[in-house]
C-alpha cells in the first residue's frame, strides 16, 4: 500500500488556543461583512442590490481607460468596470435602482457600439434587476440557510448529542462567515452564484465535521481510560489520512477550475477553494475543541467512569 | 451467493436504466436510433439553463391600477355615449383617481336621470356622493378585485399568444406571486426583438387630427427624436383643451437618421383596437409591406360611420401613444378593412401584425428583472468549465487508481456509476441544468470520492491491525458506512431545506444535490461492496488496496 502518512500523533487539541484566536478573527471579519451587507455598503452583486450589468466581448485588446472616459462623458461616471484581459471582455456595472426605467443596458450597448466602432463588439450578457426582486432574493436565501442549519443541529443532536449538533453548526457557520469575510476583504462581488458556493462549502464542511465526530464517538464508546482530550486527539489523527486525501482530490478539481475555468465560474470556484481549506481546518480546530468547551455536566457520551 | 447475484443484477439494471434515460439528452445519439426505440424513450432529456444556453429571462409586473383605470375610462366613454343618446346633458365627466367618476350636474331631475341610467346599465358602479353640483360614482371593491385578477390572466394569455407566434422552443411563462409574470425564452437568437414584442402594450386607437386650430401651422414638420420633450413643453400650455400632440417616429430611407413628426390630435378616441379581428402583412401599392386589419361587425359598422362623416379629413392610427400613420379619408370605407402603412421592414410589419392579432395587454407591464445571456457566453462557460472539470476529473480517477490500486479502480467505477445515475435521473425528470446545478453535482461527486476514501482508509486500518482480509473488508465497510450515511443525511437535510425555501438558482442547486446524495448512498451501500464480495469468494491472500 502506498501511504502518504502513517500513524500520526499530532496534538491538535493542544494548539486550540491559537486556533481560537485565528477563528475569532475570521468570524469577526465575517460578522462585520454581514453587517456591511445589510447596510448596503458591501460589494453586492446586482442580484441583490438591483442595477444593470452588461458584459461585452471585444475582438481585440482595448483600453479600459478609454472605456471609463466614454462612460463618464455620457452620464455614467459611477459605472464599475471589470476587465477580463485574456478574452478581451469588459463587465460594466451600474448599481442604481432606476436602471430598468432608464434603459441603461441598451444605452451602454449603443454607446460602446458607437464610440468603439473600430471594434467588433458582441454582447455576452445583459442583466437588469429591479430593487424589489433583489431584496426578496436576500430574504429567501437567509430563510433557507437558517432553516437548514436548524435541521442539521436537530439531526446531529439526535444521532450524537446536543452539544455535537451545536458544535457542528457553529463550525459550519464559522466557515461560511470566514469565506464571506475574506471575500469582503478582497472586495469581490457577492452574487447569487457566490451564495451558492457558500452553501456548497457549508455542505462540504458539515460532511467533514461529521466524519471527525463519528470517529470521536466511536472512540468514546471504546476507550474508557483516556481523557477526553486524548480521545479527541486520537480520533482526529486516525481520520487524518482520509482528510488529507479527500482534500487533495477536491483541490485537484478546484484549483484548475479557478485558474482555467473561465470568468463566469471563477468567483464561484475560488469561494469553494477557500471553503474547502477553511472547512477542513474548522472540523479539527473549531468543532472538536467546542465539544470540550461545552459548559455544564458532561453528556452521556463524554461521561467518564 | 444469492445476495451477490441479486445485488449485481440490481446494479447493472440501474446502470442500464440510467443510460437509457440519459440518451434523449444527447440529440446526436438520439437521432441515430431506429424509430421504434425513439418511441419508447421520452423525447426531451436534460435541458440547459439560461446561463448555459443563452436566452432571456424576464420578470414583469402587471400594473393593476392602470388596468382598473383603463376599465373605468371605457365605462366613462360608454356613459357619455348613452347620455348623449338620451339627450341628457351634463358637464364633462372626469375620472378621478383610479376608480371614481365625477359627473357635474346640478338640476335634480337630470341627476335622477343619470342615477337611473347608471343603476340600470352600470351595475358595477356604486353611488358615492351627491351634491348640488356633482355626482360621484365609484367602482365596487369586488369589481376592482375582479379586474385586477383578470388583468393578470389576460396578460398571461396575451403574452403566451405573442410568444407562440414568435416560435420559441420551450418557452416558460408563469405567474409569480400576485401580480408578476416570469418569462424564460432559452436559446432565443434575437433577444431585443422578443422583449419588444412581449412588452408592447399594443393599445390601438384611432383619433382624428385637429385640422382647424391655427396652432397646427406652428408645429415644425419634423424634429429630432430627442427633441420631442422640448416640443411638448413649448406648446403644452397653448394646447386647446381637447387636443394633444403625438409623434410619428420614422427613420430616413437610408436608415441613418431617426426623427419624429408632430401631429395635433383630438384626444377623443373614435375607435379602439378591441374591435380588431385580424391583422396580416400584405404588399402595398409600391411593394412595401403594409399591415392589413379587419374589424369585427360592430367595428366595421362604426368605422363606416366614422369614415362617412369625415371624408377629406385625416385620421391618425395610434399604437401605444405613437402615431403610425395619418392618412386622409378619401371615401366611406365599408367592409371593415383598414391598412397601416409606414416605413416598415417586413420583419417590423410581421411583429406589428403579431402584436395586433394577439391583442392588447390589459395594462402596462413594468420590468422588474431582465436577464439576457448571449449564446456565445453560454458556450464559453460550458466549454471552459466542462473541459477543465473533465481533465481534473481524470486526474482524480488516475490518482485513486494509483493510490488504492485495484480497489481504486473499483472506486472509479463507483464514481462513474454515480455520474451515470445522476445523469439518468436529471434527464428522466426533464430537469434544467444551470451553473448552480453544476455546483451541486461537483459537491456530490466530491462526496462520492470521499465515501470511497473513507471505506478504503478504514479497510487499510483493519489490515494494519492484522485482521484477515475478509474480516478487514467487512469491518471496514461496516464502520465506514455509518459515517457515510451520517454525512450524506446531514447534507440531505440542508439540500431539502434549500429546495423547499430556496428560489430559482438555489432551487436548482438543491435539486442536483438531493438527487446526487440519493444516488451516492445507493452506490455506497449496494455498489462497491458487491465487487469486494466477489473478490472475497476466491479467498484472496492479498488485497490490492
Amino acid at each position: 500500500m502506498i501511504e502518504i502518512i502513517g500513524k500520526t500523533h499530532v496534538d491538535f487539541m493542544g494548539k486550540r488556543k491559537m486556533a481560537f484566536v485565528l477563528s475569532g478573527i475570521l468570524v469577526l471579519l465575517g460578522l462585520f461583512s454581514m453587517i456591511q451587507i445589510v447596510r448596503g455598503s458591501a460589494n453586492l452583486g446586482i442580484d441583490f442590490s438591483g442595477g444593470t450589468a452588461v458584459q461585452l466581448k471585444f475582438d481585440k485588446a482595448f483600453s479600459i481607460e478609454r472605456a471609463r472616459e466614454t462612460l463618464s462623458a455620457h452620464g455614467l461616471p459611477d459605472a464599475e468596470l471589470q476587465e477580463f484581459t485574456q478574452d478581451h471582455k469588459l463587465l460594466v456595472r451600474v448599481k442604481t435602482s432606476t436602471t430598468i426605467e432608464e434603459e441603461i443596458a441598451e444605452k451602454i450597448v449603443d454607446l460602446f457600439q458607437k464610440e468603439f466602432s473600430d471594434y467588433q463588439i458582441v454582447v455576452d450578457s445583459s442583466m437588469s434587476i429591479g430593487p424589489t426582486i433583489g431584496h426578496k432574493l436576500q430574504q429567501d436565501a437567509l430563510i433557507a440557510i437558517t432553516l437548514s442549519l436548524i435541521g442539521v443541529i436537530l439531526y446531529i443532536a439526535t444521532r450524537f448529542e446536543f452539544r455535537f449538533g451545536v458544535a457542528a453548526a457553529i463550525a459550519t457557520f464559522h466557515d461560511v462567515l470566514a469565506v464571506l469575510g475574506l471575500y469582503y476583504v478582497m472586495d469581490k462581488e457577492i452574487t447569487l452564484l457566490v451564495v451558492t458556493a457558500l452553501l456548497t462549502l457549508a455542505g462540504y464542511s458539515l460532511t467533514d465535521t461529521v466524519v471527525v465526530f463519528d470517529r470521536i464517538r466511536e472512540n468514546l464508546r471504546q476507550r474508557r481510560r483516556d481523557t477526553v482530550t486524548t480521545i479527541i486527539n486520537n480520533g482526529i489523527n486516525q481520520v487524518l489520512s482520509r482528510t488529507l486525501i479527500t482534500t487533495a482530490t477536491t483541490m485537484l478539481v478546484l484549483i484548475p477550475l479557478t485558474l482555467f475555468g473561465g470568468e463566469v465560474i471563477h468567483d464561484f470556484s475560488l469561494a469553494l477553494l477557500l471553503g474547502v481549506i477553511v472547512g477542513t481546518y474548522s472540523s479539527v480546530f473549531v468543532a472538536s475543541p467546542l465539544l470540550m468547551l461545552w459548559p455544564g455536566a458532561e453528556g452521556r457520551l463524554l461521561r467518564r467512569g | 451467493m444469492k445476495k451477490i447475484q441479486g445485488r449485481l443484477i440490481l446494479l447493472i439494471s440501474v446502470a442500464v436504466l440510467s443510460a437509457v434515460f440519459s440518451i434523449p439528452s444527447f440529440p446526436a445519439i438520439f437521432d441515430s436510433l431506429p424509430g421504434w426505440v425513439k418511441q419508447i424513450l421520452s423525447d426531451r432529456g436534460l435541458a440547459l439553463g439560461l446561463d448555459l444556453q443563452g436566452g432571456i429571462q424576464l420578470v414583469l409586473e402587471v400594473e393593476e391600477d392602470r388596468a382598473v383605470e383603463i376599465a373605468v375610462d371605457r365605462s366613462k366613454k360608454m356613459l357619455v355615449e348613452l347620455l348623449a343618446e338620451q339627450h341628457t346633458s351634463t358637464g364633462t365627466i372626469e375620472r378621478v383617481g383610479s376608480t371614481m367618476l365625477v359627473i357635474p350636474v346640478s338640476e335634480k331631475e337630470v341627476q335622477d336621470q343619470v342615477s337611473k341610467l347608471i343603476d340600470d346599465s352600470f351595475p358595477s358602479f356604486v353611488q358615492n356622493e351627491v351634491s348640488d353640483t356633482h355626482m360621484r360614482y365609484a367602482l365596487r371593491g369586488t369589481e376592482v378585485d375582479r379586474i385586477k385578477k383578470s388583468a393578470i390572466n389576460q396578460a398571461l394569455e396575451t403574452i403566451r399568444n405573442r410568444i407562440d407566434q414568435f416560435g420559441v422552443a420551450e418557452p416558460l411563462i408563469q405567474r409569480l406571486g400576485e401580480n408578476q409574470i416570469a418569462i424564460q425564452l432559452p436559446g432565443i437568437k434575437e433577444p431585443q426583438r422578443a422583449k419588444a414584442l412581449i412588452q408592447k402594450t399594443a393599445l390601438l386607437e384611432f383619433k382624428m387630427l385637429d385640422e382647424a386650430s391655427p396652432l397646427r401651422l406652428e408645429l415644425p414638420s419634423q424634429v429630432e427624436r430627442v427633441k420631442e420633450k422640448d416640443i411638448l413643453k413649448k406648446f403644452g400650455s397653448r394646447l386647446p383643451e381637447q387636443d394633444e400632440i403625438l409623434f410619428e417616429r420614422t427613420t430616413s430611407k437610408e436608415g441613418d437618421r431617426s426623427y419624429s413628426i408632430p401631429y395635433l390630435i383630438k384626444k377623443d378616441v373614435v375607435l379602439t383596437g378591441d374591435v380588431l379581428q385580424d391583422a396580416r402583412v400584405t404588399m402595398g401599392d409600391f411593394s412595401e409591406p403594409v399591415v392589413s386589419m379587419s374589424f369585427d361587425s360592430k367595428g366595421a359598422r362604426e368605422f363606416e360611420q366614422i369614415t362617412a362623416a369625415n371624408i377629406g379629413k385625416r385620421m391618425a392610427v395610434i399604437l401605444d401613444g405613437n402615431v403610425y400613420s395619418a392618412p386622409v379619408i378619401r371615401a366611406r370605407i365599408g367592409g371593415g378593412r383598414a391598412q397601416i402603412e409606414g416605413s416598415f421592414t417586413t420583419e417590423e410589419a410581421n411583429d406589428l401584425a403579431v402584436v395586433l392579432r394577439a391583442g392588447a395587454l390589459p395594462a402596462p407591464l413594468k420590468t422588474l428583472q431582465d436577464l439576457t445571456v448571449g449564446p456565445s457566453l453560454g458556450r464559453d462557460s460550458i466549454e471552459k468549465g466542462i473541459r477543465t472539470t473533465l481533465i481534473a476529473g481524470m486526474l482524480v480517477l488516475v490518482f485513486m487508481a494509483v493510490y488504492y490500486r485495484l480497489s481504486g479502480i473499483v472506486a472509479d467505477m463507483a464514481i462513474g456509476l454515480n455520474l451515470l445515475g445522476l445523469m439518468g435521473a436529471l434527464s428522466g425528470l426533464n430537469a434544467t441544468l444551470t451553473l448552480p446545478g453544476i455546483a451541486g453535482i461537483i459537491l456530490t461527486i466530491g462526496m462520492g470520492v470521499d465515501s470511497n476514501v473513507l471505506i478504503f482508509e478504514r479497510i487499510r486500518e483493519e489490515l494494519r491491525q492484522g485482521r484477515p482480509i475478509r474480516l478487514a473488508v467487512d469491518g471496514g465497510y461496516e464502520k465506514a458506512l455509518v459515517t457515510i450515511v451520517d454525512a450524506h443525511v446531514t447534507t440531505l437535510i440542508t439540500g431539502f431545506a434549500l429546495f423547499v425555501f430556496g428560489t430559482g438558482p438555489i432551487k436548482g442547486f438543491a435539486v442536483t444535490l438531493c438527487l446526487g446524495i440519493g444516488i451516492n448512498l445507493f452506490t455506497a451501500l449496494v455498489g462497491t461492496k458487491v465487487v469486494f464480495d466477489i473478490f472475497n469468494r476466491r479467498k484472496l491472500q492479498q488485497l490490492s488496496i
